[in-house]
Formats: C-alpha cells, sequence, structure tokens
C-alpha cells in the first residue's frame, strides 16, 4: 500500500509532510507536496488524515492484490465518507459516522 | 553540516505513546518539592523525535482499543498471571504489576486528556472480552501531542534521528543526533535520559518484499535504534529470544480479531477442518498452529467467512475501513468476504518489548543498567502484553524515576556549592551553569566525521536498500524467518551470526547524498546490532519454550530444569556475553539490580 498526492488540488500546506511518520513526503520547488519513497509507505493514513484538501489517496500495490483502485476520504455533514475510484470508471462510496465507527 | 548544542535536564528520545505521556507525567508531579524547595515543573524537558510526534511511533494509525484494562470484578493480579502464561512464565511480575496497577488510572488520564471510550447506556466503558474497552482512538496520538505541546518547560525537536548515546563510566550524560532535514547536527547534554525509541521491524525478510515491504505489522520506521544504542553501550538486554509474531489477514496484514469476534468466523485449513483449538490459544500457539497446518500440506488456512449475511458483509466492510482500510479495498478489489474466505498468515519476527518481553533489563523503577538511563514501551523488557496502556504506565514511572535522579544529584551537589542552597534559585539553570561539559568537542568532531565520511563514500558498491534486503534473507533463511516456518538450528545461527557481521563490515562503506539517507545507515547499523542478539539470545535457549516465537530445532522440547529463566546479554569486548538470571519469585512487587 502507498500513496499518491494529486498536484493539481496540492495547497503545499506541508501538513502531510509534517506528520508522516517515515518523514517520506517531501514539498518540490513548486510547493507541491509529493512522496519520495512510495516503497516505505506503511499505510497509516495520517497524511490523508491531515489533507485539508482531499488530494491524497491510496492504493493497493499490486503485490498484495490491488488492481488500480485509488482511495480517499472527505467529510460530508460529520460523516467520513471513503470514496472508491475503481479502474474502470465506477465508483463507490462508503460513509461511516466516526462516532458509530466503532460498534462492529 | 551546523553544529548545535543543547542542555536540559531530562532528554526523552523517541515521541510516540509512552515518550509523549513520560514528558506529560514528568511534569504535572510539581506538588512535592525536593529538599531545596524546588518543584519538578522547573525542569527542563526536551523530547527528541525522529518523525513528528504528532502522528508518531505505533499509534500513527490510531488504534480501536485498550487491550490493557483491568475490567470490572478482575483485579491487577488477573492480568499479571495471564501475561505470565501466555510467556510461560518468562516474565518480571514486579514489571507487569507495576504497569497493571496503572492500566485504569492512565486510561481515566487520558480520557480527561479527549480520547473517547465507548459507553453503555449505564456510563460503564464497553468492554471487549476480560481485559479490553473500545475506544474511538484514530485520534490518540494527536490528543498526546497536543497535551504536550501545551507543557510550557517541555520543547519537541521533530525530525531529529538520535544515534548514540553519550555516556562515561557507565553514565550517560547525553546523546547526539542530527536533523535529516535541516543539515543540523545536535549535541545534547541532559541530567537524565528516557528511551523511548519503540521495538524493532525489518530484520527479516517480510511477507510481501517487493512493493508492499513496509505493509507490516510493526511500523517500519521502529528500527531498534534503542536496543542498538543500549547494546553498544554495554547495557544489559534481556529475552531478545521471545520474538513477536502476529497472526494477520494475508497481504494487508490486517487484524483478525474483528473477523473472529465481529462475525464468529472460525480459523480452518484448506479441508475445511476447524484447527484452532488443536494446538493451545497462547499467542504463539495460534501462530504455530497455522504454520504446521501449512507444514503438513492442509493450508493454506482461512478465517471461514463464506456465507455471511449481507447485513455483516457490511458491518465488516466498515470496520475495516475505519481500522485497516486496506483490508476493505482488497475486498472490493477481488472477492468480499461473504463470498470467499479470508486467508491468514503470520508476519515475520519483530522484536517488541510491548508484546513479548525483549528489550532493556531494567529494575522496578526502569533503570536501566546505565546509570541516569531509563527505559519505557516496547523498549523496555520483561513486561509483554503491555500495550497501550502499558507504554503509558512505564513512560510514567520512568519519569517520575529520572526526575527523582535528576533531584537528588541537584540535591547531592548544593552542600558543595553553597549558592545553590540560597532561596530562589532554579537547580535547573545552576545544573546548567556549573556542571562542567560532559560532551567535548572532540566528541563531537569524531560523530560528525563519522556522518561525514558517507557523504564522501561516492562510489560505494552497494546500496542501503541491498545490504538491508541481505540482511533480511540472512535472517529469514537462518534465523527462523517465515523462509523455515520460523524454525532453526544451531548451525544455521552460527551461519546467521556471521553472514550479518559481515555486512555490518560492508555498512561503513556505504555512501549518502542527504542527511535522510544517512538515517537509513544507521537504521540498518542498528538493526544489524539488533540482529546479532538476536541470534546470540535465540542460540542460547536451548529448548522450546514457545513454538514459532523460539523453535529451535536442536531442541524441540521445553526444558524447565534448566530454563526457567531469563536469557540476559551484554556486549563485552565485541562479543556478546550470555547472561542466565533466575525468575523473580511468585508475586514479587519489587526488583534491584544487582551488579
Amino acid at each position: 500500500m502507498s500513496i499518491s498526492i494529486d498536484q493539481s488540488k496540492c495547497i503545499g500546506c506541508g501538513k502531510c509532510h509534517d506528520v508522516c511518520p517515515g518523514t517520506l513526503i517531501k514539498i518540490n520547488e513548486n510547493k507541491k507536496a509529493f512522496i519520495k519513497y512510495p516503497k516505505d509507505c506503511w499505510g497509516c493514513t495520517s497524511c490523508i488524515k491531515e489533507c485539508p484538501v482531499h488530494a491524497i489517496h491510496f492504493f493497493l500495490g499490486e503485490d498484495i492484490g490491488g488492481k488500480g483502485s485509488k482511495v480517499h476520504t472527505e467529510k460530508v455533514n460529520g460523516l467520513v465518507r471513503w470514496i472508491v475510484e475503481f479502474p474502470d470508471g465506477s465508483v463507490k462510496t462508503i460513509d461511516i459516522d466516526p462516532k458509530e465507527s466503532n460498534k462492529y | 553540516m551546523k553544529i548545535e548544542r543543547l542542555k536540559t535536564d531530562l532528554l526523552i528520545i523517541g515521541g510516540g505513546t509512552a515518550g509523549c505521556y513520560a514528558a506529560i507525567t514528568a511534569t504535572s508531579d510539581n506538588t512535592a518539592p525536593n529538599a531545596a524547595g524546588n518543584k519538578s515543573a522547573d525542569l527542563k524537558i526536551l523530547i527528541v523525535e525522529k518523525a513528528n510526534i504528532k502522528r508518531s511511533g505505533c499509534l500513527a494509525a490510531g488504534v480501536n482499543a485498550l487491550n490493557a484494562y483491568i475490567t470490572e470484578g478482575r483485579t491487577p493480579k488477573d492480568y499479571v498471571e495471564y501475561a505470565k502464561k501466555d510467556a510461560d512464565g518468562i516474565v518480571r511480575e514486579d514489571l507487569l504489576y507495576s504497569i497493571s496497577e496503572k492500566f485504569n488510572e492512565v486510561t481515566a488520564h487520558l480520557e480527561k486528556l479527549g480520547l473517547v471510550i465507548l459507553k453503555d447506556k449505564d456510563g460503564k466503558y464497553v468492554t471487549r472480552g476480560n481485559r479490553n474497552i473500545k475506544i474511538n482512538g484514530e485520534n490518540i496520538k494527536p490528543i498526546l501531542a497536543k497535551a504536550v505541546k501545551e507543557l510550557p518547560n517541555v520543547t519537541v525537536l521533530n525530525h531529529v534521528n538520535i544515534f548514540d548515546f553519550s555516556v562515561h563510566g557507565n553514565k550517560i550524560d547525553g546523546a547526539f543526533g542530527f536533523g535529516i532535514e535541516n543539515d543540523t547536527f545536535y549535541a545534547i547534554e541532559a541530567g537524565a535520559v528516557i528511551i523511548a525509541t519503540g521495538g524493532a521491524a525489518g530484520l527479516y525478510r517480510p511477507n510481501n518484499p517487493g512493493f508492499s515491504r513496509h505493509k507490516m505489522w510493526y511500523p517500519p520506521f521502529n528500527t531498534g535504534a534503542g536496543y542498538a544504542m543500549g547494546i553498544r553501550h554495554g547495557a544489559e538486554m534481556t529475552t531478545f529470544e521471545m520474538r513477536f509474531i502476529a497472526l494477520r489477514c494475508k497481504d494487508t496484514i490486517a487484524p483478525t480479531g474483528t473477523l473472529a469476534q465481529g462475525v464468529g468466523a472460525k480459523q480452518v485449513n484448506s479441508l475445511g477442518e476447524i484447527y484452532e483449538t488443536k494446538y493451545g490459544i497462547s499467542t504463539s500457539e495460534r501462530v504455530y498452529g497455522t504454520v504446521t497446518e501449512n507444514l503438513e500440506g492442509r493450508g493454506p488456512c482461512y478465517l471461514r467467512t463464506e456465507g455471511i449475511s449481507a447485513e455483516q458483509e457490511e458491518s465488516l466492510l466498515k470496520a475495516y475501513l475505519n481500522m485497516a482500510p486496506s483490508q476493505t479495498i482488497r475486498w472490493l478489489e477481488n472477492e468480499t468476504p461473504s463470498k470467499a474466505n479470508v486467508e491468514i498468515e503470520g508476519t515475520e519476527p519483530y522484536i517488541v518489548g510491548g508484546h513479548t518481553a525483549s528489550g532493556y533489563w531494567v529494575d522496578t523503577k526502569r533503570a536501566t543498567t546505565i546509570q541516569g538511563l531509563y527505559a519505557a514501551g516496547d523498549v523496555a523488557g520483561g513486561a509483554p502484553q503491555k500495550y497501550v496502556t502499558g507504554a503509558l504506565a512505564e513512560g510514567e514511572i520512568a519519569a517520575k524515576s529520572a526526575v527523582e535522579y535528576i533531584k537528588a544529584k541537584v540535591d547531592r551537589h548544593a552542600p558543595l556549592q553553597g549558592s545553590r542552597n540560597a532561596p530562589g534559585i532554579n537547580p535547573g539553570q545552576a545544573l546548567d551553569a556549573e556542571v562542567p561539559l560532559n560532551i567535548s568537542d572532540s566528541n563531537i568532531a569524531s560523530h560528525v566525521a563519522e556522518i561525514e565520511k558517507f557523504f564522501q563514500n561516492k562510489k560505494s558498491d552497494f546500496t542501503t536498500e541491498q545490504l538491508e534486503e541481505t540482511m533480511q534473507i540472512v535472517m529469514d533463511t537462518y534465523a527462523g524467518g517465515i523462509k523455515t516456518g520460523y524454525r532453526y538450528s544451531e548451525n544455521q545461527l552460527k551461519l546467521a551470526k556471521k553472514e550479518i557481521e559481515e555486512i555490518e563490515k560492508l555498512t561503513n562503506k556505504l555512501g549518502a547524498a542527504d542527511l535522510q539517507e544517512v538515517m537509513y545507515i544507521y537504521e540498518l547499523k542498528e538493526r544489524l546490532t539488533v540482529c546479532r542478539s538476536v541470534i546470540a539470545h535465540l542460540a542460547a535457549r536451548h529448548e522450546t519454550r514457545w513454538h514459532s516465537f523460539a523453535e529451535n530445532l536442536d531442541y524441540p522440547e521445553k526444558d524447565n530444569i534448566n530454563f526457567r529463566k531469563y536469557v540476559n546479554s551484554r556486549l563485552e569486548n565485541g562479543e556478546i556475553k550470555i547472561i542466565l538470571r533466575e525468575l523473580t519469585a511468585e508475586g514479587q512487587r519489587n526488583y534491584e539490580h544487582q551488579h
């Protein structure tokens, strides 16, 4: 699992860089964030949680069953909306209420 | 490289769960002034963290339960007995009692700091089993970091990697580090040091060594730095042979508990037989069962989820999105759990004192065998099953002991240096002004030269990554990795030792382009140091007490006559010396080092 950063959305705030527990994310000359060491990502999703503009998504490596889908989250009316974009263009969303997130 | 000298009373290395809580509790204990009338709130505290304390360490991703809690009707003794049984006796009862008695107190403190603990309609914590309570812990680390930030006397240095202690005459007086992004070398002098750097991942070849090599159970950024620095300075270590291996969902390394407890999924082999009760229920026996079914040709093994209802499936997808999202994505991209059972596998072995008993040999106060150095969390040995609350409890115990040590030092100096007795003198300042520098300019120069050498090694034959992979293959093949079903023999361990030592020599020829790459070289060196200790410990325990965790093919049986003992070690003249020590007595509450 690793992440990639959509530079057209990135506002260069640097929050993802600050929190990555592996210090794997850097800021380029154009003040855009990028992951310098994609193979070293633990998959903790800290950066995704910090990004104020939902510019970061994660994906599964092919070696662990990944098929090319991209995942990101957005906050909608107090819910966490998980958005999965499949390679064929279809999209699945799952909403989770943070207050109810641990009832399962 | 800029060179910066810093001075502090208490240095905390590693701002994870234990390190942050050490800072929080060291300063909150300011009600009891010392003999000179000074409070510990006067002490200057410095946390040095190689990432950023907001999301660093084991809890970067959050956690959805506190697995060590004394639930209603249970006692700390019950917890000690559970941990002792799971480790088949090789635990320090004094250490386990000291954390068990604090589990609920530190939990209440966390709730006060803002952690959401789930409650039932009567306002009682929602439990899961006898020892666990459920939390919404996604933000547990930001909560701790915020509490640290509000403390006036605590400074945090983020993105600074500590790579060596300063020790003189077996007494620690500081540490050396470098900023991985600011081109600065740090020489830090301290009155006392708490080491809280976590355990060691990445010693063994991981489940998925390709692109997803870091999709592992334990944080890949925990490289055993604390163990390695202590080992090199002659600290006594304990039980490195009790490795930890987690049983997880294949590929994603997601937890299995929610499948087992949430939808009652049983462990089955490829013949559909339920095998989970056949091998015993301790943590190591659960791993061993799955390994054995595979070795005997009845693999792969699964958690049986086929046929669960649509409603159950929906709840599983959500539960995993919340705690291990890669598992949900894997289901959505492949087959969902109602259609296909979930394959399970053991991870590569880790050395981690929060789950097994590996780590620094400490007394009840968490003092290591190096004077002035205290250990807390995964780096501290003897107390397995400590989890989050145990790490917090150890942070607090270590902090109070370190503060006591600093105060005693100041008090002892006072009569010799009359001005200290004058009212209004801050012992911290006095310490700064009058104690001579412990770290000399030549100490600094030699450490800086060591770093700069890596910048000069332009034409290295190997990369750090290649040597890391070689180390992992050696450990996998000859020191009981996944490849051999976690089994090893004395002859294999001899080869492992030889090859690890050869890789160690090659690390001095590695080159680096920046300080982040220098950090990777030091992390590799740390892992190699830990590997040597693991190999020596595995070779020293002539028995098989814990299946899979330490499966010695030359000694396949348990030996209660000779090995109801701690296997400890110390580096002496470059060689690891093994020391067998007697177990603590039943119910023993206190233990002091006998040097």
